[in-house]
């Protein structure tokens, strides 16, 4: 548990001297409170921006970079050194999921706060966004792990990316991309965003989120155990 | 403090350690010598319990590498072949959050960068050090938590005369109060300089170990003396009776300006025993 403190504080100090990590979590909700306080339309659904931003950061943040703080870490031998001084890969990992997971729930905070969102609706905005921070927290994980460099996870980030963030935009305009999107945990969670409530969750959704995170804690342990953290 | 047993390590069908027995004291500084891809890293690795050898067995601080614990990773400090330091932080940065993994106080860091002459530059960026400073900020990590032994991995590879004796005299420090260090390198002048005792790696395979001038007086086939005499002559004589009489004479007659006997180098011993030098690659 202290070493895990002692991780967050290094990343805490290393992110705000790392402009291409902090520009991922700052981006989206400053967009997000930009657009919702200046475009305003005839007909334009009820916190537009805040909901489709919102997927777009939770399918982009923590997978980018927790991927890139890991790879940066094992191409630059600095966790070599961290396992030498006796932290374990778990407390590693941990303290790395934890901080990005905590900077994630500051950014939705302030794309909720900012945009309005009150009492139980605020409430079921941040549970939606953490689980679904969660989740791309793991998949970014999976991605760092498995790269040898940064150049490397950046090249397998971009197209999980894309995916995972803009499919359930896409899934809007088009009733095929729709009808695959539906597997993925980020269109799950942008229907319970539209709802905005615990008591319209559908069970479909729900499973399909939990089946997403089985996958994907699945696929971690065996990045893991073929790769290790070195 | 270190001893090795008969360890053999193999990567991919290719035997990077081929029966290694070592045994290092408390308080010396013991040198591996050998080209690069000798098998010098694995071996440091082995002994830390990073990698576990496929044959043999190793003991460190009284247990098996294999059998470290978090307490006994604090005993010791490793300065790996990379930088390994977080090049965005400062250097006190760097070394506070290494203080808080070991549970010291953060007035260590202080003292810790003070003492590798980085005092002025704890504020400054790791990225913005320049090669030499990179190696005492290397240092210092190692140094902060006082270990009772130190692997140090090539620790003034590529680093100009001026901060390789700097580093130097910060190891020499080391050993004065007590530390027993482990050093690799390629670099037979700084073994010379530094090593209790050496040992020449050869393709996973030790084959020469002793003190440094030992060795090199072991391997004096020639045995010979050169002489400069004042006259600008050089004289090579033989180790005879003869020799001595005409050193003698020379001298009583102060034309010798200097004498030095023929034993060869380590580079020239592991020349001799692999016939490839130390700064092959393996």
């Amino acid at each position: 548990m202290y070493h895990m403190l002692v991780i967050i504080k290094k990343q805490l100090k290393d992110t705000l001297k790392n402009k291409t990590i902090l520009i991922q979590f700052i981006l989206f909700p400053l967009m997000t409170v930009v657009m919702e306080k200046a475009i305003t339309m005839d007909g334009m659904p009820d916190m537009f921006f805040l909901k489709l931003f919102s997927i777009m950061y939770m399918g982009m943040a923590p997978i980018t970079s927790v991927a890139a703080i890991i790879a940066e870490e094992k191409e630059k031998n600095t966790l070599r050194v961290l396992m030498m001084a006796n932290v374990k890969p778990w407390q590693y990992l941990a303290g790395i999921g934890i901080y990005v997971w905590i900077i994630c729930i500051i950014g939705a905070c302030t794309m909720g706060g900012f945009t309005g969102l009150r009492g139980a609706s605020f409430i079921c905005y941040l549970t939606i966004m953490g689980c679904g921070f969660m989740i791309s927290i793991i998949v970014g994980a999976c991605i760092g792990i498995y790269a040898k460099n940064q150049m490397t996870a950046t090249s397998i980030v971009m197209p999980g990316m894309m995916v995972l963030a803009f499919a359930p935009m896409l899934a809007i305009f088009n009733d095929n991309i729709a009808k695959v999107a539906q597997i993925l945990y980020t269109e799950q969670f942008k229907r319970m965003l539209e709802q905005m409530s615990f008591d319209a969750l559908e069970k479909r959704s729900v499973l399909v989120v939990f089946m997403n995170m089985a996958v994907f804690l699945a696929l971690f342990a065996i990045t893991y155990q073929r790769k290790g953290l070195e | 403090m270190i001893q090795c047993r008969d360890v053999f390590k193999c990567f991919e069908k290719k035997n990077v350690l081929n029966g290694i027995d070592l045994d290092i004291p408390q308080g010396q500084i013991f040198g591996l010598l050998g080209p690069s891809g000798a098998g010098k890293t694995t071996l440091i690795k082995i002994i830390t319990g990073q990698l576990k050898a496929d044959k043999g067995e190793v003991f460190i601080l009284g247990k098996s590498a294999t059998q470290l614990t978090g307490k006994d990773t604090g005993r010791i400090g490793i300065m790996m072949d990379s930088f390994g330091m977080y090049e965005r932080l400062s250097c006190a940065e760097n070394l506070s959050m290494y203080a808080d993994i070991y549970r010291i106080p953060r007035t260590r860091v202080k003292e810790t960068l003070a003492s590798v002459g980085l005092g002025d530059a704890a504020g400054r960026a790791a990225s913005n050090l320049s090669k030499g400073m990179g190696a005492r900020l290397q240092l210092a990590r190692v140094f902060l938590h006082s270990p009772e032994i130190m692997f140090l991995d090539e620790p003034t590879s590529g680093l100009d005369p001026q901060s390789m004796r700097a580093i130097h005299r910060l190891i020499l420090d080391r050993r004065r109060e007590g530390c027993t260090i482990f050093l690799t390198t390629h670099n037979m002048e700084e073994a010379t300089a530094l090593c209790d005792k050496v040992a020449l790696l050869n393709e996973g395979k030790i084959v020469e170990y002793g003190e440094p001038q030992e060795i090199c007086r072991r391997y004096n086939h020639q045995k010979r003396i050169l002489l400069h005499l004042t006259n600008g002559t050089d004289l090579e004589l033989p180790h005879d009776v003869a020799s001595a009489e005409t050193i003698g004479d020379l001298l009583g007659r102060n034309q010798i300006e200097t004498m030095h006997s023929s034993e060869p180098t380590l580079e020239t011993v592991f020349l001799e025993l692999t016939g490839r030098t130390l700064q092959e690659e393996g």
